[in-house]
């Protein structure tokens, strides 16, 4: 889709004809996140729209405990050191942000008065800076004040290396300014497209400055809040055993009026997937479950109970082969999978493309992932209902023995392709996990019609998934031909997501295998237009280069995207969420209740 | 007694570090790392784990970093979690009295039901009762507490729906009801595993009774008229216990390491489930705490059992 058809999409917005879901779910369907296609949007002017707040009690608390079920516990309660989305989750209970992601793209002011657009002067027309105004009336738990002089600190005290936060990513190149008591500005060295990303959804918590300001630094981790957490969220501190539990109780100050609805929250972790199903589909002892990686047999079996039902949020998360260019087997230089190498198969842009076509998405889905998948052909996900027109997918066995034939890749005396005395036997790789090691199946049963023959490899998921430079499996290193694993999109925009196709993130022993380019795919035009993209201001073209990109990357078929994975959770029937693909399942934690079903 | 107490706790010493060296190597051998969910985060630049490691000391060599570890545990300071941010002792301290409150409790209910048992069984061999509870013995410790875990849940909790089945620290309420809430959550925890363990005592009981139970003294107090069930709780069952006593506190510092399959199907938070958690993130000083206080434990009690048994059993004497 060009720019200019965009602009036309945009304008069909702006004058009634075209409902913003739409156009948010079209730009969805081309491979945009819906935070990206609502920026897009609100550049040109286009009001946010006011959804009406669901929302229905009419005071404060009287609902009882909220008891959720987060299968991996969360192990610390300080939001910048966070390891992982559960800590993320757990620090979101006491901890907010200036704003938050729902799940239509729009962003929904928590701690800022209002979301900064061209109009109100919040947004500078260069891009450079961006200005919030905070609440007035905030107050942390302990009392003290909420104000701008915490968000000052926050971006300090993140920014400082010898705090080692995780979230610095997002604030060491900016600077953050006190304009006055209750505004900030921020200030981007350079023209930032995507700029809510400071002081917005998970990585934007803002922490007490009057209580970590004497832990600055390398005491960071000597504080006593990183464990008694003081924020300005809509329950209060109680109790928290890492790894077990978390208990917060009401906020009687809690800055919106009528929330929140629960006397007390407990975050419970531990066990697996499926028996936090069964706890809160069948027997109802939890009223919500995080991350239900089950199958979807099993989830309907236990929605029969009557007492719970499953959750589906779309998300940016990806399940994707790579096929390896390099030659994982040989040493070049004294390094495997060298950049310098040649894969003897996948040099040759038919063998991948028939190595596409031997996935059989629409089985995986069916037989496997049921609702909690969809396949995709886009990098960047899709629904099924959009369809990009600019990228097919097709599982073909007959088509790719063609391809492979005329490539020159003819069947031996044992029906496996070979050519040049090589035969084309492939080691495709993935983490521990059954149904992994199911999709596996599935592809090999369609390779070996085609005389491709796979042989499966499966490696631990916390040694496949870790950065360990001496252990040879770890999916960084990628020395199998062909690989497998779920990306995740851990923030709306795709640029972080997408610049792990350019040359400088190649990943090899330079590096220690840190990069994140792990097909170690090389494309000039492509890092031109991913250069292009970062500075580009108008997010209409920047939009318009992403799905160039992401089609460059899927028509080379360097990667196979196989199902988009949304996120499943367990709800009980009466309990009302509010939950967002593209920002944290508490991101609106206020607005829960439990209500007649 | 005194020379050989002291000999052995000589001994432990270099024991323990023995211990704590192959411990700590196998754990720096092992691949993986802590900061592995970061890595694989875009966001988080390469610099802040670099930071990270530094740290905590994570690139000196290993014989460094064993040295500082005993170092600090001589001090008394057991380490900093990775992965929590939190002292080791606090973590382990938080899980003592669930531990021993439930796994604790299994052992006792284990010995309730292996002594009556074993010692009624082997009373009258071979007869009905003996053969029913022998067979019900096979079967206890041949399924996996897993399984028997799993069914008491399919049963309890979602057929009929009388206990809950994921076990909460932190009950509300106080008095008579949390007593009452208390033994609903913990019970099929405890039968699960005490069940599993009464097992096998029952048939080492049993076996120890048979033992005694043939020998003249016995058949001398029979005919000197005594009651049946004087002869076997008097005479039979003290001399009978003293392997038993063995067993038993040889088993003790599994309460401490705990049960990890059943804390991981009933959540309970217990040392285990702690253990099994660092392991799979890589938390090495976490790890490295709880083996080694596993390791004193098993030390410690073997002492104590070797003690008892001399104690026990006037025949036994130290060299």
């Amino acid at each position: 889709m060009e720019e200019r058809d965009l602009r036309a999409l945009i304008e069909d917005v702006r004058a009634g004809q075209l409902p913003r879901r739409s156009f948010i779910q079209q730009m969805v369907g081309l491979g945009l996140t819906a935070p990206m296609a609502s920026m897009m949007l609100m550049h040109a002017g286009v009001a946010q729209a006011q959804t009406p707040s669901a929302y229905k009690p009419t005071k404060r608390g009287g609902g009882g405990p909220l008891r959720v079920l987060f299968w991996q516990g969360a192990t610390l309660l300080q939001p910048h050191f966070a390891n992982g989305t559960k800590d993320q989750e757990g620090s979101r209970i006491f901890y907010e942000s200036l704003a938050v992601w729902d799940n239509d793209g729009n962003l929904v002011p928590i701690l800022a008065a209002e979301i900064p657009t061209r109009e109100n002067g919040g947004l500078a027309a260069d891009g450079k800076s961006v200005t919030w105004k905070l609440k007035r009336g905030v107050t942390w738990h302990d009392g003290k004040p909420f104000t701008a002089d915490d968000c000052v600190f926050t971006w300090e005290f993140v920014r400082d290396p010898a705090s080692a936060c995780v979230t610095i990513g997002v604030y060491k190149d900016l600077t953050v300014q006190k304009v006055d008591d209750y505004t900030i500005r921020i200030l981007y060295p350079k023209p930032t497209p995507f700029w809510a990303t400071a002081f917005v959804a998970a990585e934007g918590m803002v922490i007490p400055k009057h209580l970590f300001a004497p832990y600055a630094g390398a005491k960071s981790r000597d504080a006593p809040t990183n464990l008694k957490p003081v924020g300005t969220g809509p329950y209060m501190f109680v109790d928290f055993k890492p790894g077990d539990l978390v208990q917060g109780k009401l906020n009687p100050n809690y800055h919106m009026p009528n929330r929140p609805f629960f006397d007390s929250i407990e975050m419970k972790g531990g066990g697996d997937a499926t028996s936090a199903a069964r706890a809160v589909l069948q027997t109802g002892e939890y009223d919500y479950a995080w991350n239900l990686q089950v199958e979807d047999e099993v989830l309907q079996r236990m929605e029969k109970g009557g007492k719970g039902r499953a959750y589906i949020v779309d998300g940016g998360d990806i399940e994707f082969i790579q096929l390896n260019i390099t030659d994982p087997w040989n040493e070049v230089d004294g390094e495997r999978g060298s950049v310098k190498s040649k894969h003897f198969a996948f040099t040759e842009p038919a063998v991948r493309q028939a190595m596409a076509m031997l996935c059989d998405k629409k089985s995986i889905q069916e037989y496997i992932y049921g609702r909690t998948g969809k396949a995709t052909g886009n990098f960047l996900n899709n629904p099924a209902k959009f369809r990009s027109p600019n990228t097919r997918w097709e599982f073909n066995i007959d088509r790719a023995s063609q391809l492979l034939d005329a490539a020159g890749w003819k069947k031996g005396a044992d029906g496996i392709r070979e050519k040049n005395g090589k035969k084309m036997h492939f080691v495709y790789q993935t983490s521990i996990n059954s149904t992994r090691q199911k999709e596996q199946q599935i592809v090999k049963q369609a390779a070996q019609k085609a005389g491709v023959d796979l042989e499966l490899k499966s490696v631990t998921a916390s040694v496949f998934f870790s950065s360990d430079v001496a252990n040879p499996d770890t999916y960084g290193k990628f020395w199998s031909d062909m690989q497998m694993y779920t990306t995740t999109m851990t923030a709306p925009d795709p640029e972080r997501f997408m610049d792990q196709y350019t040359s400088v993130e190649i990943s090899q022993k330079a590096n220690k295998w840190q990069g994140r380019n792990i097909c170690r795919w090389q494309n000039a035009e492509y890092d031109n237009l991913a250069k292009q993209a970062s500075s580009e201001l108008d997010p209409v073209k920047r939009a318009a280069l992403y799905i160039r990109m992401n089609d460059m990357v899927v028509n080379d078929n360097i990667v196979v995207p196989l199902i988009s994975r949304p996120r499943v959770r367990g709800g009980n029937l009466k309990l009302t969420t509010t939950l967002s693909g593209w920002d944290l399942d508490f991101s609106q934690l206020q607005d829960w209740y439990k209500g007649e079903a | 007694m005194g020379t050989y107490l002291l000999r052995r706790l000589l001994i432990a010493v270099p024991s323990l570090l023995g211990i704590s060296v192959v411990l700590f190597t196998v754990l720096a051998l092992a691949p993986g790392d802590p900061f592995g969910d970061m890595i694989q985060n875009p966001n988080v630049p390469p610099e802040v784990v670099a930071n990270l490691r530094k740290q905590f000391g994570m690139d000196d060599p290993i014989w460094l970093r064993y040295f500082h570890w005993l170092a600090a545990m001589l001090k008394g300071q057991w380490g900093f979690s990775f992965i929590s941010r939190i002292d080791v002792d606090h973590l382990i301290l938080q899980r003592v009295p669930v531990t021993l409150a439930v796994i604790g409790a299994s052992q006792v209910l284990a010995l309730f039901i292996a002594l009556p048992v074993g010692i009624y069984s082997a009373a009258r061999p071979y007869s009905l009762f003996d053969r029913v509870a022998s067979t019900l013995a096979f079967v206890g410790f041949s399924l996996p507490t897993f399984f028997t875990g799993l069914l008491l849940i399919l049963l309890f909790s979602i057929k009929l729906d009388w206990l809950p089945f994921v076990y909460r620290a932190d009950l509300s309420a106080t008095g008579w009801q949390w007593w009452w809430e208390e033994l609903k959550q913990s019970i099929m925890p405890i039968t699960v595993l005490g069940l599993f363990q009464g097992a096998s005592w029952t048939r080492y009981v049993r076996s120890a009774m048979l033992d005694v139970i043939r020998l003249d003294y016995v058949t001398t107090a029979r005919s000197k008229g005594l009651k049946e069930r004087v002869v076997i709780l008097k005479h039979v069952v003290r001399n009978a216990m003293i392997p038993v006593v063995t067993l038993v506190a040889l088993t003790m510092p599994q309460v401490f390491g705990g049960a990890v399959v059943t804390e991981q199907i009933f959540r309970v938070p217990g040392i285990g489930s702690l253990l099994i958690d660092a392991i799979q993130r890589n938390d090495t000083p976490v790890i490295m705490a709880v083996t080694f206080v596993f390791a004193c434990l098993v030390i410690a009690f073997n002492l104590i059992a070797d003690i008892l048994y001399g104690w026990l059993d006037p025949r036994i004497s130290y060299r």
